[in-house]
């Protein structure tokens, strides 16, 4: 049935391509899709699989290219990746993969890609280096890095007035960056970190031993970062604990991301958190999106979905300036700016990270009633991550 | 860290022990009397949640808490049908990659049926909100388990020690080629045990679903705790389930707040230690 789906779509693409304009030097492109689509990021690889189709779908029709879909599941496992990452590029012979949603799966096909010269764009993983010190030339990442979510958020909560914060996050990689670069920027402004736990990573669902603590630190606030079940978890335990009332829950916005806000119901009302991207942002980009979106889907979409949205969005840019071989893909892609649902959106060509700005949003209940919204609180200018290593800037 | 401290920290342990509780037993009666290892035991309790988050929009969670383990017994009955009465006599290895298939092909079946986005459901009025113990607050839902805990310990310890089908069990447990000599139909009283230890599985997993999210890996997240549980427990026994999961509930609750950075480890170190000491584990069920 997926298979079927696929050509279809792939006909249907190429057949609006063919139609629109009959031009001489048109070229098929073909995408491999690194996604996961079984563990526990399974959610999120269809999420960002249904945005990326939707963008090809809704800008397919700026460029000439055709595009073929090949999807290859990562199981979220690093050396399972590795290896469809090689079958996509040396049996498909893909043009450009596009995915990846682990920053430990991203780290292993890095060298990969990088050698093979086969440009990849991230659609998800946010660790910090690989927009940094192991940055490379054919990867660009069209999502967020761990420390551009977290860093405006420490200024920005100290100008709201609040002094002490409690932390709380998964304890791997991904948890102490985003922590990291808020504590960073929070003390920097003179606030002061009472606290910090860090809990075993997808071993813990039950977070009550650690409600005490946070109670206990004397914080004004606690700011975490979970994402996926852990988030449900945490958001409905903090709740029942009664915290929410005595000390204001902030975090990076994964925590009550539109995908599963609606498993935590009233429990994530009031929790507020920064993120690149709500559904509930106010431009004509976002409200093409969302309808699209949510006419095929039948719900709001997520930060995810809209990853897999500019990806597609990225790549026709780049094949409609004339670009359709690794090469001249890569180097296209790290010229990227669009106005896209998320605002202003660009590429930074020092780095090959995103450039976007962070909305601060409040979870509130909608007005009819039914379900929960996303209200953008502040909207926090777009600042280009710092090198950090990298040397694409030269 | 005052008096407050330890008694919320005890509750918690407590809260995690009777949910354990409510698995394990299930696992170690079925494998006492059956010599059975079933590992699909935690994907039963994910489709106990599964059903209460599907069913309590429309049942309400009071149908959705009677449902759930109605259901989940329902399936332990086909799958006793179809699979696990042929397996009875092909020894443990065999019984083991069966269970263990088994688990995956349900994960596919949960992600086929309910999608891959978590569910959640919501806590019934009566049970939302706060009691206070002095100067602690305690949410009213997890006072709830413990105290489902105990009360399915009671009638477990009350059926077993002082009823004639509970004489039954243990007979079977302790020689069933003997229980069987005095006429007692044993076929019949391991698939009605399997069928309980299911439906309490079912009820582990109604009784999370409000606490924690509903995913198709849940099931495979509390494996490894409750055979943690039997083995420090022993095999096949009540008490063994009952004083496993204590001492589970407790190790990790006050592990995970006073060594934090051995919170993941200090479980298995422990069971490291029964193992060397008690190789049966602590009460185990044939001495």
């Amino acid at each position: 049935m997926k298979k079927l789906t696929q050509t279809a779509v792939a006909a249907l693409i190429a057949t609006l391509g063919t139609s629109a304009v009959t031009s001489a030097n048109a070229e098929d492109i073909k995408v491999g899709l690194l996604l996961p689509y079984s563990g526990v990021y399974a959610a999120l690889g269809n999420e960002i699989e249904a945005g990326f189709r939707l963008g090809l779908e809704t800008f397919g029709g700026e460029t000439t290219d055709t595009f073929e879909i090949v999807t290859e599941d990562t199981e979220v496992k690093p050396p399972v990746a590795l290896g469809k990452a090689k079958k996509l590029v040396l049996q498909d012979e893909v043009d450009v993969l596009v995915g990846i949603v682990s920053s430990g799966v991203l780290g292993a096909v890095r060298d990969f890609v990088d050698g093979a010269k086969v440009p990849l764009i991230v659609a998800n993983a946010g660790n910090d280096e690989a927009t940094g010190a192991s940055c490379s030339a054919y990867i660009t990442r069209l999502s967020f890095s761990n420390g551009q979510v977290n860093r405006p958020m420490g200024t920005h909560l100290y100008e709201q007035g609040v002094r002490k914060v409690f932390t709380m996050a998964p304890d791997y990689a991904a948890g102490r960056q985003m922590i990291g670069a808020f504590a960073e920027s929070f003390t920097a402004a003179g606030g002061e970190i009472v606290g910090q736990d860090w809990t075993p990573f997808q071993k813990t669902q039950d977070f009550g031993p650690y409600m005490a603590n946070a109670k206990a630190s004397g914080a004004d606030a606690v700011y975490v970062f979970y994402a996926g079940g852990e988030a449900i978890s945490f958001v409905k335990q903090y709740d029942s604990f009664g915290l929410k009332a005595d000390l204001p829950l902030y975090g990076a916005g994964f925590l009550t991301s539109p995908l599963y806000v609606n498993a935590q119901g009233p429990a994530a009302i009031g929790v507020i958190a920064a993120l690149h991207y709500v559904p509930t942002i106010e431009n004509d980009a976002n409200k093409v999106f969302v309808e699209a979106f949510s006419a095929a889907n039948g719900r709001s979409p997520s930060e995810f979905a809209v990853h897999g949205y500019d990806a597609a969005r990225a790549l026709v840019l780049a094949s409609a300036g004339g670009a359709n071989d690794g090469e001249a893909l890569a180097a296209a892609l790290s010229k990227t700016s669009f106005d896209g649902p998320r605002g202003a959106t660009s590429i930074d060509p020092a780095t090959n990270n995103i450039v976007q700005p962070i909305y601060v949003y409040e979870t509130v209940a909608n007005e009819n009633g039914e379900g929960l919204t996303q209200k953008i609180l502040a909207t926090l200018p777009a600042t280009p991550d710092a090198a950090n290593g990298c040397t694409l800037g030269g | 860290m005052d008096v407050g401290f330890w008694l919320f920290q005890t509750l918690n342990a407590l809260q995690l022990s009777m949910l354990l509780f409510l698995l394990s037993v299930g696992l170690t009666v079925i494998f006492g009397l059956m010599h059975f290892v079933n590992l699909a035991h935690g994907s039963l309790y994910a489709l106990g949640a599964y059903v209460a988050a599907s069913t309590a929009g429309v049942v309400g969670y009071w149908g959705a808490f009677f449902l759930a383990p109605i259901a989940v017994a329902a399936i332990g009955f086909v799958l006793y049908a179809l699979m696990i009465r042929r397996m009875r006599k092909s020894g443990p290895m065999a019984q083991v990659l069966v269970t263990f298939g088994l688990i995956f092909v349900l994960l596919d079946l949960t992600r086929i049926i309910w999608g891959d986005l978590a569910l959640g459901i919501q806590l019934p009025p009566l049970l939302s909100g706060r009691i206070s113990l002095g100067s602690l607050e305690y949410p009213i839902y997890r006072m709830f388990i413990i105290a489902l805990g105990l009360a399915v310990f009671a009638a477990l310890a009350l059926v077993l020690g002082r009823t004639q089908i509970g004489a039954m069990i243990r007979a079977g447990v302790d020689n069933d080629a003997m229980a069987a000599c005095l006429g007692i139909n044993v076929e019949k009283l391991f698939f009605a045990v399997f069928c309980v230890g299911c439906a309490l599985a079912g009820l582990a997993g109604v009784i999370a679903a409000p606490i924690l999210s509903v995913t198709p890996d849940m099931g495979l997240q509390i494996l490894i705790p409750t055979l943690i549980v039997i083995v420090i427990g022993g095999l096949g026994s009540l008490k063994g389930a009952f004083a496993g999961s204590l001492i589970y509930g407790f190790v990790q609750t006050f592990g995970a707040v006073l060594l934090p950075s051995f919170a993941s480890v200090i479980v298995y170190a422990l069971l490291a230690v029964v193992l060397v000491i008690r190789p049966t584990g602590l009460f185990p069920a044939k001495a």
